[in-house]
C-alpha cells in the first residue's frame, strides 16, 4: 500500500488506502470531529443539560452504599440504645436516593436518545441531499455501491455506536472515578490496596481492546466472504445447476465456514478470558479487602460499616469494564464510518447551481441550441472527448446523432442535458449560458431518456409521474397510450396502481423502457434528448414507440442517438460524429445518396436485412 | 402467546445439538457452580462479620478469608469454563447448519429461487442462525440457570432471615413480569423500525442508482421530502423505542433498590432488637444485589428463546421446501453413440399452483448438429421452453427427449454434461477466468479451457488481463464489459463439449455496441452442436437454420427464416422493422 500524499486526503481520495501517514491520519480524525461538532452544535444545550442530569445520578447512586455503612455504625448501635432516628433517615434518604436514580436515569436517557436520533435525522438528510447535488462524474467514478453503503451502513455503525450507549460509557467513567474518590476518603489504606489489586486490571483491558479489535475484524470479514459466495451462489443458480456447480461450491462454502467458526471462536475466547480475568481480580482483591479489613475491624481501626461499604462498592467498581469493552469495538467502526462520512461531505458538486440564474426567453414547442468552442474531458487525465465543437441547432429541429463507439455522441447529448459542464467553451440554450439556467427551469425544458430505464418502488402511475408530479390520472393515460404502453398496463393486476415491485422486477426491460418514454411524454420538454433509448425495446413495440416518436417531436427540439437506422431516418437532420468533430452534416435522404460514412453505413444494414 | 408451533422448530434442532449434548451439559453445570460460589461468598462474609469480626476474635479469619479467595476464584474460573466450552460447539452447530441450508438450496429448483428474494434466503443462513447460535451458547443455558439462582437465591436469603426474603421477592415479582412486557412491546418496536430501516435503505439505494433519471427530471428534492419524511417516521420509532427503555431502566434502578431500603429497615429493626446479627444483614444486601441480574435479564432471555424459536422456524421453512426434481430411481444411460437428437413431445408446462398453461403441447424436432431459434413475445414462454431441456424446470405434460430417452429418466449429472445452457444474463462468479470457464468439472484442462476460450473469441482478451487464466473476475474482481461477460459464459457452455447447446437469448442484454462481438463468438460455438436458442433479433435468428415462433403456448409455424417471413404474417410483426413495412406494402 501507498502511502497518500498530503493533499490527497481531501474528499474521499483517502478511503480505500489503509496505511496513513500519520498527518493524513489527524486530518481524518479532526474532519470527523468538525463533522461530529457541527451535528452537535444545535443540541450544545440539551447536551449539558444530559451531562448535568448523568453526573446527579452517579451521585445519587454512589451515595447508597455510604448510607449503608452509617446505619451500620451510627444508626444500629443508636437504634439499639433505643433512639432510630439516624437509622429512618438513612433509610428514606435510600430510598430517595435509588427514586432519584432511577428517575434522573430514565430522564437522562430521554434526552441522551433524542439527541441522538437529532443527529442520525441530520446526517441522514445532508448525505441525501449532497448526494443528489453531487455531479454525475463524481456518482461515476466513485460507483453506486459506496455511495449507498455511505448512507446505510456507516450510518448504522454510527447508530450502533448510539445505541450500544455513549451513556452507558459516560457512566461508566463517571462510576469508575466516583467510586475511587470514595474510597480514598472512606479509607486512604484501604483504598490504596484496592486500587493496587485493581492494576493488573489495566493490562487485561488493553489486551483484550487490542484483541476484541482484531476478533471483531477478523469475523466481519469472514462473514462478508460467506455472505458474498452465498449470494453469489443464490442469483447465479440457473449457470450453478446448469453446470453442476454444486459440489465445488460445497467445498468452497465448507472452506469459508470454517474459516468463520475460527474466527469466531477466536472472538468468543477472548471475551471469555476477558470476562474471567475481571471476574476473577474483583473477587481476589474482595478477599484481600475482607482479610486486612475485617483484622483492622476485630482490632478496632476500622469501622465495620466502613468494610460493609468497600465490599458493596467494589463490585460496582468492576461492573462497568464489561461496557467499556463493548463499547470499544463499536467506537472504533463509528469512527471510522465518520471518516468516510464526512469525506463524502466534503466533495463539491463539478455541475453547480447559478448563483443568479437567468431566465430563459418565454417560448412555445421547442428551443434552439449553441456550442461555441465547446471542449470535453471527462477528468483531467482522460484524453479530450471533444475538440472545440461549434453547432447550431435550431428550434424544432430533430437531429440525430450517427458515430462509432467513443466518438462522443453521448458526450454532445449529456452536455445538453448539463449531466457534465463543458471544460471549454459554452453550451447555449436560446441564447442563454446553460450553466445560468436555474435548475428548475433547466430540467423543466430538457429531458433525457437513456437506455437505462430506471424505475422507482411505487406504481406505475407513480413511475410516470415522475415526469410531471401534478399531472392527473388522464393526463397519465394519455401519455401512456401515446407509446403503447397502456394495453399492458391495463393487463396488470391493479392497472395503472400495480406496484412495480423493486426495480421494475415485475416488468420487462422493454415494457420499463416505454414507462420511460411515458415519462418523458408526460414531461413533455421543448428539448428531448433519447441516448440510445430504443435499443432494448423488441421490434414490434419499438414501432410504435417511433410513431409515437415522430408525433410527438414535431414541435421540439430534439437529440437522438439510435444505433438502429430506422430510428435515424425519422430525424430532420443527420450529423455524423467521429473523433469528437462533427464530419458529415445534413437531411438523411442526402447523405444516403452521398458516399461518406453514413451512406456505407445504410448500405450494410439494408444488406443485413435481406 | 402461540408457542407450540415455534416450540416444534425449536425442538427440531436436536439432532444438531445431539452431538455436542455432552459439552453443553457441563458448561450448564459449570455456570451453576459459579452461580452458587457467586452466592456462597455473601455467606462466608456473614461469617466473617458475625464471627471473628464481632467477637474479636481472628482465629478463624485467615481460613475464611481463603475461602472467599478460593469461591471467588472457583466462581471467575466456571465462567471462563462454561464460555470455552460452549464456543466450539456453538459455532459448529451454526457452521454446520449452514453448510446443510446451502447444500439443500443447491439442490432445490428454480421455480423456488424465483419465487424467494436471495435476501430473504440470505438472512436465513446468516441472522437467523447467529441467532440461534446466541441461544445455544447463551441464552438456552442462563434461562435456566438464572431461574434456578433465582430461586436458590430466594432460599438463600430465607434461610439467612425470612423478612429479607419476602422484601427481595415481593420486589423481584414485578421486576420479571415488567421486563417480559416490556421486550414483546419492545420487539413490536423493534421490527417496526427495521422495517423503517429497510424501506429507507431502498429509496437511497435508488436515489443513488436512479440518480441520471432524478438529474434529468430534476426529481431529486422531490425524492429528498419523501425521504426526510421517511427518516423522520423512522426517529419517532426510535424514539418510542428509548422511552420505552428509560421506562423499562427506571424499573430495573428504583425496585431493587428500594428492596434493599426496605431490607436496610426492617434489617437494621432486626438488628436493634438482637433478631438478627449485621453479618446477616449485610449478607442479605449482598445476596440481593447478586441477584440483581437474573432478575431482570429472564424477560430479555424469554424474547431471545422467542426470536430463537422464530429464526428456527424460518430455517426451516427453507430446509422443508421440496427438491422436486431429482434422479430418477432407476436411471437409464444415454446411447453410448448419441448424436444430440432433441425432442419435444407435446409438451405442456404450468408453474406450480396455477392452472394457466404456459405452454400447452409444443412439438419440435431439433436434427442433430441443427441451430434452430425460438422467436415469440414477451411471455410466450420462450425461456422456460429452454429451461425443460437441462431441467432446471419439468415438463407437466408430454415429454423432453435426448438421443431418444426422456430427459426425467437420466441422471441430472449425465444429462447436464451432454446439455450445456446460456443465460441471458451471464453469470460470473468471483474467482478465476479459468475456473469460471471450467466451473464445477475437475478434469478440465488448461488447454482444454483456452481451446474453450478459442471457440468463444475470447481467448485475446483473456490473455490481455493482467493475470491471464488466472484473473480474479466477478464481483469480488476485475469487472469485464458485457460482451466479454457473455463471451466468458458461451467459453463455459461449450468447454465439456457438449451434445446440445441451450441459449436464452446471449445477446440481449448486450449494449448495442458489443453485439457484434458476441455474434462472432456464436456463430463458432453454435457449428459444433444441437442447438435452441432464443431469438429477438434478425440478427440473431440469422444463426439459425430454422425458425420456430411461439404463440400461445404452441409452435405456430417453424421453417427457415425467408420462409416464415413470407409466410407468416405474425412472424413478420415479430421480425420487421418500421423500414420494412413500405416495402411490404409495395410488395
Amino acid at each position: 500500500m501507498s502511502t497518500v500524499s498530503d493533499e490527497q486526503w481531501r474528499g474521499v481520495a483517502a478511503e480505500d488506502t489503509e496505511e496513513l501517514d500519520r498527518q493524513v491520519g489527524l486530518k481524518l480524525k479532526r474532519r470527523s470531529r468538525a463533522l461530529l461538532g457541527t451535528l452537535l452544535r444545535p443540541h450544545l444545550r440539551w447536551a449539558v443539560i444530559g451531562l448535568v442530569l448523568v453526573f446527579l445520578e452517579n451521585a445519587a447512586r454512589l451515595a447508597g452504599p455510604l448510607l449503608i455503612a452509617v446505619v451500620i455504625d451510627t444508626g444500629i448501635p443508636n437504634a439499639i440504645r433505643g433512639d432510630t432516628t439516624v437509622m429512618a433517615w438513612c433509610v428514606v434518604a435510600y430510598a430517595f436516593c435509588s427514586v432519584a436514580s432511577a428517575g434522573l436515569w430514565a430522564t437522562f436517557l430521554n434526552i441522551s436518545g433524542r439527541i441522538g436520533q437529532d443527529l442520525v435525522l441530520d446526517l441522514r438528510q445532508r448525505m441525501f441531499r449532497h448526494s443528489q447535488r453531487l455531479s454525475l462524474s463524481f456518482h461515476e467514478h466513485y460507483t453506486s455501491g459506496k455511495v449507498i453503503s455511505r448512507q446505510t451502513s456507516d450510518i448504522d455503525s454510527f447508530t450502533d455506536l448510539l445505541e450500544v450507549g455513549i451513556d452507558d460509557l459516560l457512566t461508566s467513567v463517571l462510576s469508575i472515578v466516583g467510586i475511587t474518590i470514595l474510597l480514598l476518603t472512606l479509607d486512604l489504606d484501604l483504598a490504596a490496596l484496592t486500587l493496587a489489586t485493581a492494576l493488573p486490571l489495566f493490562f487485561v483491558t488493553r489486551w483484550f481492546l487490542r484483541r476484541s479489535n482484531q476478533a471483531y475484524r477478523g469475523v466481519s470479514g469472514r462473514t462478508a466472504t460467506v455472505i458474498v459466495h452465498y449470494v453469489e451462489t443464490m442469483n447465479g443458480m440457473r449457470a450453478v445447476q446448469a453446470y453442476r456447480r454444486e459440489d465445488r461450491n460445497r467445498s468452497i462454502m465448507d472452506g469459508l465456514n470454517t474459516r468463520l467458526r475460527s474466527a469466531a471462536r477466536d472472538s468468543l475466547d477472548v471475551v471469555a478470558t476477558f470476562t474471567m480475568s475481571v471476574r476473577m481480580v474483583g473477587n481476589l482483591s474482595l478477599a484481600v479487602v475482607l482479610a486486612f479489613g475485617a483484622f483492622r475491624v476485630a482490632d478496632g481501626t476500622l469501622e465495620l460499616g466502613v468494610l460493609t461499604a468497600f465490599t458493596l462498592y467494589l463490585r460496582r467498581f468492576y461492573e462497568p469494564l464489561d461496557d467499556i469493552a463493548m463499547f470499544a469495538n463499536s467506537y472504533s467502526s463509528a469512527i471510522a464510518a465518520l471518516e468516510k462520512i464526512s469525506g463524502l461531505l466534503e466533495e463539491e458538486p463539478d455541475v453547480r447551481e447559478p448563483k443568479q440564474p437567468k431566465p430563459l426567453p418565454p417560448h412555445r414547442g421547442g428551443l434552439p441550441i449553441e456550442f461555441t468552442g465547446t471542449e470535453f474531458r471527462y477528468r483531467p487525465d482522460t484524453p479530450i472527448v471533444l475538440t472545440s465543437l461549434d453547432l447550431t441547432i435550431p428550434a424544432g429541429q430533430t437531429v440525430a446523432l450517427v458515430g462509432p463507439t467513443g466518438a462522443g455522441k453521448s458526450t454532445i447529448a449529456k452536455l445538453v442535458a448539463r449531466f457534465y459542464d463543458p471544460t471549454g467553451g459554452t453550451v447555449q440554450l436560446a441564447g442563454v449560458d446553460i450553466r445560468d439556467v436555474s435548475d428548475v427551469e433547466l430540467r423543466g425544458s430538457v429531458v433525457m431518456v437513456t437506455q437505462e430505464n430506471f424505475l422507482f418502488s411505487g406504481s406505475v402511475a407513480d413511475n410516470i409521474l415522475l415526469g410531471k408530479p401534478d399531472a392527473t390520472r388522464t393526463e397519465v393515460e394519455s401519455a401512456a397510450r401515446a407509446v403503447g404502453a397502456h394495453d399492458f398496463i391495463t393487463a396488470l393486476p391493479q392497472g395503472y396502481d400495480t406496484d412495480v415491485r423493486k426495480r421494475g422486477g415485475r416488468l420487462s426491460a422493454g415494457q420499463r423502457q416505454v414507462i420511460a418514454f411515458a415519462r418523458a411524454f408526460l414531461a413533455n420538454p421543448a428539448v428531448l434528448v433519447l441516448d440510445e433509448a430504443t435499443s432494448s425495446l423488441d421490434l414490434p413495440t419499438e414501432r410504435v414507440v417511433q410513431r409515437a416518436l415522430e408525433s410527438v417531436l414535431a414541435d421540439r427540439t430534439a437529440l437522438i442517438i439510435a444505433h438502429r437506422l430506422s430510428t435515424v431516418l425519422i430525424a430532420d437532420r443527420v450529423l455524423v460524429v467521429t473523433n469528437g468533430q462533427i464530419t458529415e452534416d445534413g437531411h438523411p435522404q442526402d447523405l444516403i445518396t452521398g458516399e461518406g460514412h453514413f451512406a456505407a453505413l445504410h448500405t450494410a444494414w439494408r444488406d443485413s436485412l435481406a | 402467546m402461540d408457542q407450540t408451533p415455534t416450540m416444534t422448530a425449536l425442538r427440531r434442532l436436536l439432532p444438531y445439538l445431539k452431538p455436542v449434548r455432552g459439552r453443553l451439559i457441563v458448561s450448564g453445570v459449570a455456570v451453576l457452580c459459579s452461580m452458587i460460589c457467586g452466592l456462597t461468598i455473601p455467606l462466608v462474609l456473614q461469617q466473617i462479620l458475625d464471627g471473628p469480626v464481632a467477637r474479636k476474635e481472628t482465629g478463624p479469619l485467615p481460613w475464611l478469608i481463603i475461602a472467599v479467595a478460593v469461591l471467588g476464584a472457583v466462581e471467575a474460573l466456571m465462567f471462563y469454563v462454561r464460555r470455552k466450552l460452549v464456543a466450539g460447539p456453538s459455532t459448529l452447530i451454526e457452521a454446520r447448519m449452514r453448510a446443510d441450508i446451502f447444500a439443500h438450496l443447491q439442490r432445490l429448483p428454480i421455480s423456488f429461487h424465483d419465487r424467494w428474494q436471495s435476501g430473504q434466503l440470505l438472512s436465513r443462513a446468516v441472522s437467523d442462525l447467529s441467532t440461534l447460535r446466541r441461544f445455544i451458547a447463551f441464552a438456552g443455558i442462563f434461562l435456566i440457570v438464572n431461574t434456578l439462582t433465582l430461586a436458590l437465591g430466594l432460599a438463600v436469603l430465607f434461610f439467612l432471615a425470612p423478612v429479607l426474603g419476602v422484601i427481595t421477592l415481593i420486589c423481584a415479582a414485578p421486576l420479571v413480569f415488567i421486563s417480559t412486557q416490556y421486550e414483546s412491546k419492545y420487539a413490536t418496536l423493534t421490527r417496526r423500525s427495521q422495517d423503517q430501516v429497510g424501506d429507507l435503505a431502498t429509496v437511497v439505494e435508488e436515489s443513488v442508482l436512479g440518480i441520471r433519471v432524478l438529474k434529468a427530471f430534476g426529481r431529486g428534492p422531490h425524492l429528498a421530502k419523501r425521504f426526510a419524511a421517511q427518516a423522520r417516521e423512522l426517529r419517532g420509532t426510535e424514539l418510542a423505542k428509548i422511552r420505552l427503555l428509560a421506562l423499562l431502566w427506571g424499573a430495573i434502578i428504583m425496585l431493587p433498590e428500594l428492596g434493599i431500603a426496605a431490607q436496610l429497615l426492617f434489617g437494621s429493626l432486626g438488628v436493634a432488637n438482637g433478631s438478627l446479627t449485621v453479618g446477616t444483614l449485610v449478607a442479605g444486601v449482598t445476596v440481593a444485589t447478586y441477584l440483581r441480574w437474573p432478575t431482570d435479564s429472564i424477560g430479555w432471555l424469554l424474547a431471545e428463546t422467542n426470536q430463537a424459536a422464530t429464526a428456527a422456524a424460518r430455517y426451516w421453512e427453507v430446509r422443508d421446501a421440496e427438491v422436486t426434481i431429482t434422479d430418477p430411481l432407476r436411471p437409464e444411460e444415454l446411447p453410448a453413440d448419441g448424436v444430440g437428437a432433441v425432442r419435444f413431445e407435446g409438451v405442456r408446462f404450468a408453474h406450480a399452483g396455477s392452472d394457466r398453461e404456459i405452454l400447452s403441447g409444443v412439438d419440435i424436432d431439433l436434427r442433430p448438429g441443427e441451430t434452430v431459434a425460438l422467436v415469440g413475445s414477451t411471455g410466450s414462454g420462450k425461456s422456460t421452453l429452454t429451461m425443460l431441456v437441462p431441467r432446471l424446470a419439468d415438463v407437466t405434460g408430454g415429454r423432453v427427449t435426448v438421443d431418444g430417452v426422456d430427459v426425467r429418466d437420466l441422471r441430472l449429472a449425465d444429462l447436464r454434461s451432454v446439455v450445456a445452457m446460456a443465460f441471458e444474463e451471464p453469470v460470473l462468479f468471483s474467482a478465476s477466468v479459468r475456473e469460471n470457464v471450467a466451473l464445477g468439472a475437475e478434469d478440465v484442462t488448461d488447454e482444454q479451457v483456452r481451446e474453450a476460450l478459442r471457440v468463444a473469441q475470447a481467448e485475446e482478451f483473456v490473455d490481455r488481463l493482467p493475470w491471464g487464466l488466472d484473473t480474479r473476475i466477478g464481483e469480488e474482481g476485475l469487472s469485464l464489459s458485457g460482451g466479454q461477460r457473455q463471451r466468458l459464459a458461451l467459453a463455459r457452455a461449450v468447454v465439456g463439449k457438449p451434445k446440445v447447446l441451450v441459449l436464452d437469448d446471449p445477446l440481449s442484454a448486450l449494449d448495442v455496441h458489443t453485439e457484434a462481438e458476441v455474434e462472432r463468438a456464436l456463430r463458432s460455438v453454435l457449428s459444433t452442436v444441437t442447438a435452441l436458442v432464443v431469438a429477438h433479433r434478425p440478427s440473431t435468428v440469422r444463426l439459425a437454420d430454422r425458425v420456430a415462433l411461439l404463440d400461445e403456448g404452441r409452435i405456430a409455424a417453424i421453417g427457415t427464416h425467408e420462409q416464415l417471413l413470407k409466410t407468416s404474417a405474425a412472424y413478420r410483426d415479430q421480425l420487421s422493422t418500421l423500414d420494412d413495412e413500405p416495402a411490404e406494402v409495395a410488395s
